[in-house]
């Protein structure tokens, strides 16, 4: 019991002052112990197991926990057969699972079925034939006795001593500047991370995010057959995704998938009358309105259009835009309404940019405003 | 003596003689482990950090942590001509063309979802159970921090094979990443070499997730062991069980045969699983592009309580002197989960200050007597099930046929009623329980056997408890506290108490934490309720046999075996052994 008493229960903690009307609280003091009612556990009773009693009933337990573990070993030859033995581009079908990959299956089933025998045996060893009894070890608490500490307390200053931590000022605080400032390489070493093409200062990430590849009458492609668009190949409730023309030379040009990420728009056609508002005045097309197709919320891509309500629906956390209200946030945690790009056709009557956005695309950041 | 034996004599001797290895053997072969089914939760843990660990090696040596497109020709037809990075490309190629490359994918997935699993329920055996009180607290922290590691683990890997799924994770990652005030933009820039999705990403993502990461976890683990080799574990309330001793069974060779035989059991199942059961078939959601998303897409299980804040956010942003504050994205995705996180690395102090508790506690708590303790974690899990509800909305809306504003509406307000209820439920539920063992203690159970006595009254015979369930509930005894005296403004005295504020609050802390516990019986009353309990069962029911020690049945081929004069007890088991194990 004495054991228990560590220095820090010892010491009588702070309970206020004065008289106490709910409670004294120092039965925390007092040290945790089983009471009176407990049975030591060495008189815990007993049940034997049958195969303690009965050697019949042990050797049927071993011969089972080998059988196990003769399992694990068959398992194994069947796993190198079915890794030489079966087309890996066979199909099986399996109760339950449906289609699955038959020498994959096949590898899973003999590999793991082995191993999982292992384990079952060395259990049902551990159980059944090693005793069952349960021993009883003291616990020592974790606090040094106070003599290692004051040992350690001993060393300690005599190592200040010997080395005059304490007395040579100078050094000490040229010292702790030293190190504080010695991790800063490593953090600087960090800032070519990101670096603008060809060196020197390019524009700030703010600017970059500013801008997409669209620009005054930029040819509007569809996405992945990269065709112009006619505005009368664009039914009433009709929904296209498309791109700059360029955007396939900038991908060669930049090998990175970063315009596709800003530029990816949306067309909807709807009656003229149905527009209620949009970003600015005749930016539409005789319908056709083209958005943003990133989310403004965290910025996934949008596909998901209604079009009798004229939502845009975000798939990943279900922000709600009205295409036909200027792009407003209906509901959901987006903030912001979807950036509208100025539409109009060129002189042979293919789908133009009529101007840049005229806002960031995508998320939400500091700089934006 | 064998050959066998005697090889390994030598080889003992060899490494002793360089090591001291001896030494520790004598004092270690024969180390108690308490034994309980909620203590192999951390075992599972680790296990499938082992398996991760092997088949995450695997996994490297066939994939190529690199974004350059390429045209894929490899035998998965749909995809054949398909311009993809090298990192899908190289999965694609481990799922189809490497032989067991997909089971050494799957496993490697399974293993990370159950590791994550395992150290969540793991984490909540030890909050339910008070094992985080001193001297624990270390581990504690450890065991968050571990938890922490465990999703950017989880999170990054689910981010490499490039797929579109994937893609739109760290899509969003790098949106809210943006989101942050001041350093944002920089941040995102810095991480992603410039503009989302850029070309360096996966092959930086890829060193996080194979080296720096799982470097963490493993050293993290590590001490975590050593912590509880050297504090010894925690075991519940039971006969012979004190604060100061260890009752289980030795470490040789019983713990290592169950040990080591349940690491197996985890790694067979895992793979098992791994064989069978698809996880993240990327072969279906095709390469990452920024322009398309596919709908209903899910993230792991452990991201979906961070999706789901993210979710039911309100649209709240905030433009000051020309800079934006995205509170939608930055709230939920930042600021609430380091909340979450702090709060459960420093819960074990912040229990132990209001509480004044400086005691070391080696026996562990049955969660029912430390209610409020028991409610606050209840509240966390509702909380957290809530939030991963909202992960899941849309596919409950369509699902139930439900609205999404609906759903959203009603998580809204439930994450911040719903918690408090749920506390004063469990709250309640544990005192009922209390109230419950004090009538045992007092009267025994009841035995569910009516009898009618000679002048006709009916009553129902109450047995006395098992030693077993008497030592485990009689530990209500030592769970019991008063609470802390109310804080004086003044001492006796009459001089001010500066510390008049911090002593109040700790007085009320400690009033709300031990304030509503019911009372338990003092042992000499539970000696003598026991006793008469014991009495009356004997004279109202003389057949009744509760008396192990003079018979043990045993059941045994489908009857009933008696035997005499067995060994009755651990100790008499032990003698006949010789007195050893
Ligand atoms: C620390 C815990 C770890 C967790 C939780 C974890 C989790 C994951 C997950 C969920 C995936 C995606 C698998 C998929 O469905 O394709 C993954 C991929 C991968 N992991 Fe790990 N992992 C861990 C440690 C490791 C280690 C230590 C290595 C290597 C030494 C490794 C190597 C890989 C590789 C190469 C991939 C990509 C291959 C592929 O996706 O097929 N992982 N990881
Ligand atoms: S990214 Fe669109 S709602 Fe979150």
């Amino acid at each position: 019991m004495s054991d228990l008493t560590t220095r820090d229960s010892a010491e009588t903690p702070d309970h206020g002052h004065g008289p106490t009307t709910d409670g004294d609280g120092t039965d925390l003091a007092r040290p945790l112990f089983t009471g009176p009612g407990a049975l030591p556990a060495a008189d815990v009773p007993h049940r034997p197991r049958a195969s303690d009693v009965n050697p019949k009933a042990a050797r049927r337990v071993e011969r089972q926990i080998a059988a196990m573990f003769m399992l694990a070993v068959l398992m194994v030859i069947l796993f190198v057969i079915a890794y030489v033995g079966i087309d890996p581009y066979t199909m099986a079908y399996v109760p339950v699972l449906g289609e699955v990959g038959a020498q994959n299956a096949a590898l899973g089933f003999t590999f793991g079925l082995g191993v999982f025998a292992i384990g079952a045996g060395a259990i049902q060893w551990a159980k059944k034939l090693m005793p069952d009894v349960e021993v009883v070890q003291e616990r020592h608490t974790m606090t040094s006795d106070a003599e290692e500490t004051d040992a350690a307390a001993e060393q300690f200053e005599r190592g200040k001593e010997e080395s005059g931590f304490g007395q040579y000022r100078l050094i000490r605080r040229t010292l702790i500047a030293a190190l504080a400032l010695f991790p800063i390489p490593l953090v600087v070493l960090l800032r070519d991370l990101w670096s603008p093409k060809n060196g020197g200062f390019g524009p700030s990430p703010s600017e970059v995010l500013s801008e997409t590849a669209w620009t005054e009458g930029m040819p509007i492609v569809t996405d992945g057959t990269y065709v112009k668009i006619r505005p009368e190949e664009i039914p009433v409730g009709g929904l296209v995704s498309a791109l700059p023309e360029n955007i396939n030379e900038i991908q060669e040009e930049e090998h990175n998938l970063n315009a596709r990420g800003k530029a990816a728009i949306l067309l909807v056609r709807m009656e003229p009358d149905e527009i209620r508002s949009q970003q600015g005045e005749g930016w539409d097309f005789e319908g056709i309105v083209a958005y943003s197709k990133i989310c403004t919320h965290v910025g996934c891509p949008i596909a998901l259009y209604e079009h009798r309500t004229h939502h845009l629906l975000c798939p990943c956390h279900q922000s709600t835009f009205d295409l036909a209200d200027a792009g407003n946030v209906i509901f959901g945690p987006a903030a912001r309404r979807m950036p509208q790009l100025p539409i109009g056709v060129n002189e042979e009557g293919f789908l133009v940019a009529k101007m840049p956005f005229q806002e960031p695309v995508g998320p939400s950041f500091w700089e934006r405003g | 003596m064998s050959t066998v034996e005697k090889v390994g004599g030598s080889v003992a001797t060899y490494v002793d003689n360089r090591t001291g290895s001896n030494r520790f053997l004598a004092r270690n072969l024969k180390k108690v482990f308490p034994d309980h089914w909620s203590f192999m939760l951390g075992e599972i843990a680790l296990y499938s950090f082992i398996v991760v660990l092997l088949t995450g090696v695997f996994l490297t040596l066939f994939y190529k942590p690199s974004m350059v497109e390429v045209v894929y020709d490899g035998s998965y037809v749909p995809l054949k001509g398909v311009m993809m990075s090298e990192a899908y490309a190289s999965t694609l190629d481990i799922s189809f063309d490497v032989r067991g490359g997909l089971l050494i994918r799957q496993m490697h997935h399974w293993a990370a979802l159950l590791f994550i699993a395992a150290m969540s329920v793991h984490m909540m055996r030890v909050f339910f159970t008070g094992a985080f009180r001193k001297p624990r607290e270390f581990n504690w922290i450890i065991g968050v921090t571990l938890i922490a590691l465990g999703l950017a683990a989880g999170f990054s890997g689910y981010s490499l094979p490039d797929d579109l799924l994937s893609g739109t994770g760290l899509q969003i990652a790098r949106g809210i990443i943006q989101a942050i005030p001041i350093v944002g933009t920089w941040g995102a820039f810095l991480l992603f070499d410039g503009e989302f999705p850029g070309t360096e990403f996966i092959s930086r993502l890829y060193g996080v997730h194979i080296l720096l990461v799982p470097g963490l976890i493993l050293a993290l683990v590590t001490v975590h062991l050593m912590l509880v080799w050297v504090q010894k574990h925690t075991q519940f309330p039971g006969p012979g069980r004190t604060n100061n001793n260890v009752v289980g069974y030795p470490l040789m060779p019983i713990y290592m045969a169950k040990a080591g035989g349940f690491f197996f059991v985890v790694f067979g199942v895992i793979t098992l699983i791994g064989g069978l059961v698809t996880v993240n078939p990327i072969w279906i959601f095709g390469p990452y592009t920024p322009d398309q998303v596919s709908a209903g897409s899910q993230p792991d299980w452990y991201i979906g309580w961070l999706d789901g804040m993210l979710r039911i956010m309100p649209n709240w942003e905030t433009v000051l002197f020309g800079y934006t504050i995205s509170w939608n994205i930055f709230l939920p995705a930042v600021v609430i989960p380091g909340i979450v996180f702090t709060a459960a690395a420093l819960y074990p102090f912040l229990e132990a200050w209001a509480t004044g508790d400086k005691r070391d506690h080696n026996l562990l708590d049955r969660p029912r007597n430390a209610p409020v303790r028991t409610g606050i974690g209840v509240m966390a899990i509702t909380f957290y099930f809530l939030l991963f509800i909202g992960g899941g909305n849309d596919i409950i809306a369509i699902t139930f046929d439900l609205s999404i504003n609906s759903i959203i509406w009603f998580l809204r307000i439930a994450v911040i009623v719903g918690p408090p209820i749920a506390f004063l439920i469990t709250k309640r539920i544990c005192l009922g329980l209390q109230r419950r063992d004090r009538e045992k203690l007092l009267h025994g159970y009841e035995s569910g056997r009516i009898l009618r006595l000679p002048h006709g009254e009916f009553i129902e015979v109450h047995e006395p408890l098992t030693p077993k369930e008497r030592a485990v509930i009689e530990s209500a005894v030592e769970a019991y506290h008063t609470p802390l005296p109310a804080a004086q403004k003044t001492d006796a005295n009459g001089v001010r108490n500066k510390h008049y504020r911090r002593e109040n609050l700790r007085a009320k802390l400690s009033h709300w934490f031990y304030g509503d516990a019911i009372v338990p019986p003092t042992y000499d009353e539970i000696e003598a309720g026991q006793a008469h309990v014991a009495h009356d069962a004997a004279i109202e029911a003389p057949l009744h046999e509760h008396d192990v020690d003079t018979t043990v049945m045993v059941p045994f081929h489908g009857g009933i075996l008696h035997t005499e004069g067995e060994p009755a007890t651990n100790r008499e088991q032990l003698e006949e052994r010789g007195g050893n194990l």
